[in-house]
């Protein structure tokens, strides 16, 4: 038992190390847990879905047949649960709608943790058809509720969700379950349709009466830890993004700039008139050199002031 | 013509530069901020005139503030803030030098230094049991060389000495189960009497050896009715109590070991009684007052243990100490109310009839009624006594009172604020300005001449002085009137008393305050307090002929269920426009986004049979609200429970009485979480008025991205049930902080994230597409803050031109809640030296500056921190591309810039709140942070770049035009006579 669990645990950690290297290639630093991503990373690779580690299992199940999963990588440990979904239409009691079934894992650290969630869904009955026809004309919400707590159903109280009847035909009733885990505590149970659900909701009655089911089990994540850093680098601690508290140039010397700005004008606006001069007649050019600095000499004052 | 064009262009190129003030000049203090300090409800007072330079008086608040206050002038000489959970029970003075505090339950006795308030020493004193708490200074005892203070606390009896507070002795005295009353030194003997009850039927009195603390005599008797409660210690060997029935007042003889009761009924006073008889904790010699049928009757014991009736007075009189005379005479003090004003009269202990004392002092109705009363004697010049009262009213107010008039006055209620909002002033027209506070031009010219004067650097200090007086007191911003800017305000705070006043941000004068009736003692509301303000009216549309008012909301009592209070008051008078209540109870206040024709805006109020009810109560509220009906939710929180659940309306309630406005609600769904891993620790939620300015961010390489913006969104913390306790309670492996982004209308977990070895106190804030929240690592031993940011993925696709020039985006389509979100998140934590009591974040109008993070540190300082340093994406090297978007190198703790506390050299003593209003100017945002203390101030967190400073200096600019006008038309005309002698040679 041990080298099985041992060999698979192996093969557990090669696929966490592929994994986490395509989730950290821009970002060498990270130090990602080995612990709880663990499970995650394993029914990832289980279920031949994308590396992302929220999405445990995903079955699509049409109501009468639930699809089979073949592959098996659970210890000893494992134990079948079940426990049932049950809908209310509008302000209605509560009556059954179907199960979840799962298989309970034992981790050898002590914690539990459900896996492969199947969902079977009871066919809707006539009166059925005819509250949701109904709540779909008032724009009313169905609702539906799981216990808490998957052991000792209903937990401490159930957990509920609900949802704009509108939302959910399309071709059938589709739907769409995330179920946030915490052991065997149900969290929270997200439920709505699939995709979008535009506002303002359009009236649409399904061709079928049958539901379509996608369920994802989903357990939290670890956050990031604090980036530790040697000396060399905590050196360059923002102290260089910071800019110094100083007045900038502007503020400090406009004064002194706007006399010395228009001095160069002035400077350049004689010049310009002294070249159309120098065009005109060439004498004179003595005297007119005489009040440019004449003027020059003005600004000068200016500035002292 | 072209060069007055340059000139032109010259002065532009001046107006668009900015002046950068990331943090304020040292010239600046006091210029866009102010500072007021408070010290709370005053509930003991010690004076200390005799024989000190500096007349002082010693106070001990409800804000667990002990101050030392200037008795002429009621400025604070020093005060400590001591911390939440240590409450001051007793002050004295001891050797005419040290301040003795005896605080948290009775386990620490300090000393502080009469002139300077540094603490001398501080010893704590041990004890198992709870008990009442005395302390007791005795003046001319000493054991060996050491004068001596006596304690009993924790049902022991301690003497201290009061040099260095070494514990001398201690004698355990109430093993049975006891509780001392009373501590009775007769003085120059060697015996302290300890007086007490056990089990409110058994008189004790204990005789111990003051030397030793030995216990010399002990002796009891049983006086089998029991009493009602404590006993009042009427003279060394008197006291008289009630008996449990509350009919019949017992005196108790007690000398040297014998006791004897003497029971009189209270019927039998001769006065016509009827209703249970309550005794007033008075410390009057001889006599004492009981409160029958709503008045205060004055009762006098004669030696023999006989009563007497002394007078009848109304049932809101205030009662001082007995104070001693010198010779052996004892006076006290007693204020009446009158119509807006009050009565002292101060009397001798043993003439009844006789006045000291009598004056009548006016005193605004605002104040309500005096609760407690200090008194104090001095030597008048003709030799005889004069005497001064200080005065706590119901609004929490001090005042000094002497001869007959109000020598100064505290406005204490503001150290125990409780809400704040904001509303804008009056627009300026003819009639409506407050303040006259226009100057003319000759002295605009004088004021702009001397700043001109300071940039040149030729003031002389005493100009330099002007300069800042100027500055200081520039009347254009205390106008009552509303500013192009938007930087004069009025801040609207609710006190612990109940009532209400409007500071103006300008310079953080009262403008007006109002006393609510509605939130004051009343028959049919016995603790009533005030919950939250809401923005009732905020007219832009009818500017002029609505003002803007804001709904009080409070509730009777402590409990949940207990009826609420509603009122409303207008901001620009301080006048209540309506009021209601006591009516159903209150749990929850929802401003919904909905106005009517004279913007009054909706409210849904929650009661604990989990109705809810639309206010106003109009036909037009009721049908914009029908309208709304579906897309109305909200979500409750079961801190206990661990339940979060979701609410809709319902329908209309069946009620006996048919009201229209009152709405069942219904579940939508709910969250559980395990009580076993997870306890509820903070929420944090979007504030609903927010400016979010831009939806997408675009990164450095060219790609977008779009924030996930919506106002339902709800941050939660968890911690493990056993790291609910102090920080090192329990080790890094049993404790977590889970945190959650959580939908409110579908109650959708959007974001749930496991920081394992850390735990609260958590301090969370949610702005735009972010939150961030501030706990504590075990692991690390440090503090931390982290990050989320979440992204909305849905709407990548848009980034496709061909389908935004075809319509086919979905950015301008309505969002809605129900459509399943493809969010991203992005987290990062880093280290951060300080202990947070407040964290906020500042808003501007529109919602383009970036953000500041404003942290309320540990040691009562508001600290800004750029949201830049808590990016999500920050990296160790980021490309050229990533530091021009302006992303930082990471680093693994956030750096504290000293330059960046916004509350510079000053403390916001016992910071409670911090809360923040966007200007008009989009650059500037206004900051009020509040606690014991108070402080204003105007930030820019990304410098003015909209606007010039104040201290623009208008007149050189004017002068150096006029100046260069001059200069052109000179060099005109020179050039033109030059041109002309060139003509004519």
């Amino acid at each position: 038992m041990s080298t099985r669990y041992s060999s698979s645990l192996k093969f557990l950690f090669l696929s966490i190390l592929v994994v986490n290297f395509s989730l950290s290639v821009s970002k060498s630093f990270a130090f990602q847990s080995d612990e709880l991503l663990a499970d995650d990373e394993e029914f990832g690779i289980e279920g031949g879905r994308s590396a992302d580690p929220a999405v445990l299992t995903r079955t699509i199940s049409s109501p009468p047949a639930i699809r089979k999963r073949s592959s098996d990588l659970g210890s000893d440990t494992d134990s079948k649960i079940q426990f049932s979904l049950e809908h209310a239409f509008g302000d209605s009691d509560f009556s059954s709608a179907g199960t979840f079934s799962a298989r309970l894992k034992t981790w050898s650290h002590g914690g539990q943790t459900l896996t492969k969630l199947r969902f079977s869904r009871n066919g809707l009955s006539e009166t059925e058809k005819e509250n949701l026809k109904k709540l779909l004309e008032g724009d009313d919400f169905y609702r539906i509720r799981v216990p808490s707590n998957v052991f000792t159903p209903p937990g401490r109280e159930y957990i509920v969700s609900s949802v704009k009847a509108r939302c959910l035909p399309r071709d059938g009733l589709d739907e769409h379950f995330m179920i946030h885990m915490e052991g065997v505590n149900i969290l929270a149970i997200n439920y709505g349709s699939p995709g979008s659900c535009p506002y303002p909701r359009q009236l649409k009655i399904p061709a079928k009466w049958s539901f379509k089911s996608h369920t994802v089990l989903k357990n939290g994540e670890q956050a990031p830890r604090t980036p530790v850093f040697t000396e060399e680098v905590v050196g360059e601690n923002g102290e260089g993004e910071v800019p110094p508290p100083e007045r900038p140039f502007w503020a400090k010397y406009w004064m002194y700039l706007i006399p010395l700005g228009l001095i160069v004008m002035n400077a350049i606006t004689q010049a310009m008139n002294m070249a159309e001069e120098q065009g005109n007649g060439q004498p004179g050019t003595q005297t007119q050199q005489a009040v440019a600095g004449a003027q020059r000499g003005q600004p000068t004052a200016v500035r002292r002031r | 013509m072209n060069i007055v064009f340059r000139v032109f262009l010259l002065l532009l190129t001046i107006f668009s530069s900015s002046y950068p003030t990331l943090c304020i000049y040292e010239d600046q203090v006091g210029h866009m901020d102010w500072h007021q300090q408070y010290i709370g409800k005053v509930k003991h007072a010690v004076f200390h005139t005799q024989k000190a330079a500096r007349k002082r008086v010693v106070v001990s608040t409800e804000e667990n503030v002990v101050a030392s206050l200037d008795l002429r002038r009621g400025e604070i000489f020093w005060r400590h803030v001591l911390g939440p959970n240590d409450v001051i029970d007793a002050i004295d003075i001891a050797l005419g030098k040290y301040v003795i505090t005896l605080s948290s339950g009775g386990t620490i006795l300090r000393a502080w230094n009469l002139p300077d308030g540094q603490m001398i020493w501080e010893s704590t004193l041990s004890g198992s049991t709870p008990s009442k708490l005395l302390l007791s200074i005795p003046t001319n005892l000493k054991i060996g060389k050491d004068d001596v203070i006596f304690v009993y606390s924790s049902g022991c009896l301690n003497a201290v000495a009061s040099i260095d507070g070494e514990v001398i002795w201690k004698n355990e005295l109430t093993s049975e189960g006891g509780d001392v009353q009373q501590l009775i030194y007769p003085e120059g003997t060697d015996i302290i009497y300890a007086i007490g009850l056990v089990g409110l039927a058994q008189f004790d009195a204990y005789q111990i050896n003051v030397k030793t603390g030995e216990l010399l005599k002990h002796s009891s008797m049983v006086f089998p009715p029991g009493f009602s409660g404590d006993l009042l210690f009427i003279t060394s060997n008197i006291a008289v109590g009630l008996d449990s029935t509350g009919s019949i007042l017992v005196a108790v003889h007690f000398q040297d070991g014998a006791i004897s009761f003497h029971q009189t009924r209270v019927s039998e006073l001769g006065w016509d009684f009827s209703g249970p008889a309550v005794m007033l904790p008075t410390k009057l010699t001889g006599m004492f007052a009981l409160e029958i049928n709503k008045s205060i009757v004055f009762i006098k014991v004669t030696n023999e243990g006989k009563l007497e009736v002394l007078d009848t007075l109304g049932h809101s009189t205030a009662v001082s100490e007995s104070l001693y005379l010198s010779e052996g005479q004892q006076a006290f003090g007693l204020v009446q109310q009158g119509d807006g004003k009050i009565i002292l009269t101060m009397k001798l202990g043993n003439d009844w009839t006789n006045n000291l004392l009598q004056e009548t002092i006016q005193m605004d109705y605002q104040r309500g009624i005096a609760q407690k009363v200090f008194i104090n004697t001095y030597v008048r010049t003709d030799r005889s006594y004069g005497f001064r009262a200080l005065i706590v009213m119901e609004d929490h107010s001090l005042f000094l009172l002497q001869q007959g008039e109000i020598v100064w006055s505290r406005e204490d209620g503001l150290a125990s604020i409780t809400d704040v909002m904001v509303s804008e002033l009056p627009v300026e027209k003819d009639g409506v300005s407050v303040a006259k506070v226009e100057h003319n031009l000759f002295e605009w010219l004088k004021g702009h001449l001397l700043k001109l004067k300071g940039t040149l650097m030729i003031a002389t200090p005493d100009d330099v002085a002007a300069i800042q007086k100027m500055r200081l007191q520039s009347s254009e911003k205390s106008k009552m009137t509303r500013d192009h800017n938007g930087f004069r305000k009025l801040l609207i705070v609710l006190t612990r008393a109940g009532k209400l006043l409007a500071l103006h941000t300008g310079d953080g004068r009262i403008v007006w305050s109002l006393l609510l009736d509605s939130l004051r003692k009343s028959e049919t509301c016995q603790n009533p307090r005030g919950l939250s303000l809401h923005q009732w009216q905020d007219p832009h549309h009818h500017v002029l002929d609505e003002n803007p008012s804001v709904l009080v909301v409070g509730r009777c009592d402590y409990s949940t269920d207990s009826p609420g209070v509603l009122s409303i008051v207008d901001t620009y008078t301080g006048q209540e426009r309506n009021h209601m209540g006591p009516t159903h109870s209150i749990t929850r206040v929802i401003p919904l986004p909905f106005t009517d024709s004279v913007e009054q805006r909706l409210h849904l109020l929650l009661d604990v049979n989990r109705q809810a009810r639309l206010y106003p109560r109009s036909n037009e509220a009721l049908d914009i609200f029908q309208r709304e009906l579906g897309n109305i939710y909200w979500y409750s929180a079961d801190v206990d429970e661990g339940i979060l659940k979701g609410h809709a309306v319902q329908n209309n309630c069946i009620l006996e009485i048919a009201d229209s406005y009152c709405f069942n609600t219904r579940d939508l769904w709910s969250i559980v979480l395990p009580s076993e891993s997870e306890k509820i620790i903070a929420t944090a939620t979007r504030n609903s008025i927010e400016a979010v300015h831009t939806q997408a961010k675009v990164t450095s390489d060219q790609e977008v991205m779009y924030k996930y913006i919506s106002k339902n969104l709800l941050f939660l913390a968890t911690v493990a049930p056993k790291a609910v306790g102090p920080i090192g309670s329990v080790t890094p492996e049993e404790s977590w902080l889970v945190v959650y982004v959580i939908d409110t209308v579908t109650g959708r977990i959007l974001h749930r994230m496991t920081h394992h070895g850390s735990q609260g106190p958590v301090r969370a804030v949610f702005s735009e597409n972010w939150v961030v929240y501030h706990y504590f690592n075990l692991k690390a031993h440090r503090y931390e803050m982290s990050v989320i940011e979440i992204y909305d993925q849905s709407r990548l696709e848009n980034k496709d031109i061909l389908k935004l020039l075809l319509g086919k985006h979905n950015l301008s389509s309505p969002i809605t809640a129900y459509s399943r979100p493809e969010v991203i998140t992005k987290s990062q934590s880093y280290f951060f030296t300080h202990s947070l009591k407040t964290l906020a974040v500042t808003s501007t109008a529109k919602g383009i500056t970036s953000k500041q993070l404003l942290l309320g540190t540990i040691g009562d300082q508001v600290l800004a921190l750029d949201k830049r340093f808590l990016d999500p994406r920050r990296t160790i090297n980021p490309t050229q591309a990533e530091k021009e978007e302006g992303i930082i190198p990471l680093t693994d703790s956030l750096p504290i810039i000293p330059q960046s506390y916004v509350t510079h050299a000053l403390k916001v003593e016992g910071l409670r709140g911090i809360t923040t209003v966007p200007a008009k100017l989009e650059s500037t945002t206004l900051v009020f942070a509040y606690g014991v203390d108070l402080f204003f101030i105007r930030l820019a967190p990304s410098r003015t770049y909209d606007s010039l400073t104040e201290d623009f200096s208008y007149a050189l600019l004017l002068i150096t035009i006029v100046v260069l006008v001059i200069a052109i038309f000179v060099t005109w005309v020179w050039s033109e006579k030059k041109e002309l002698q060139e003509k004519w040679r």
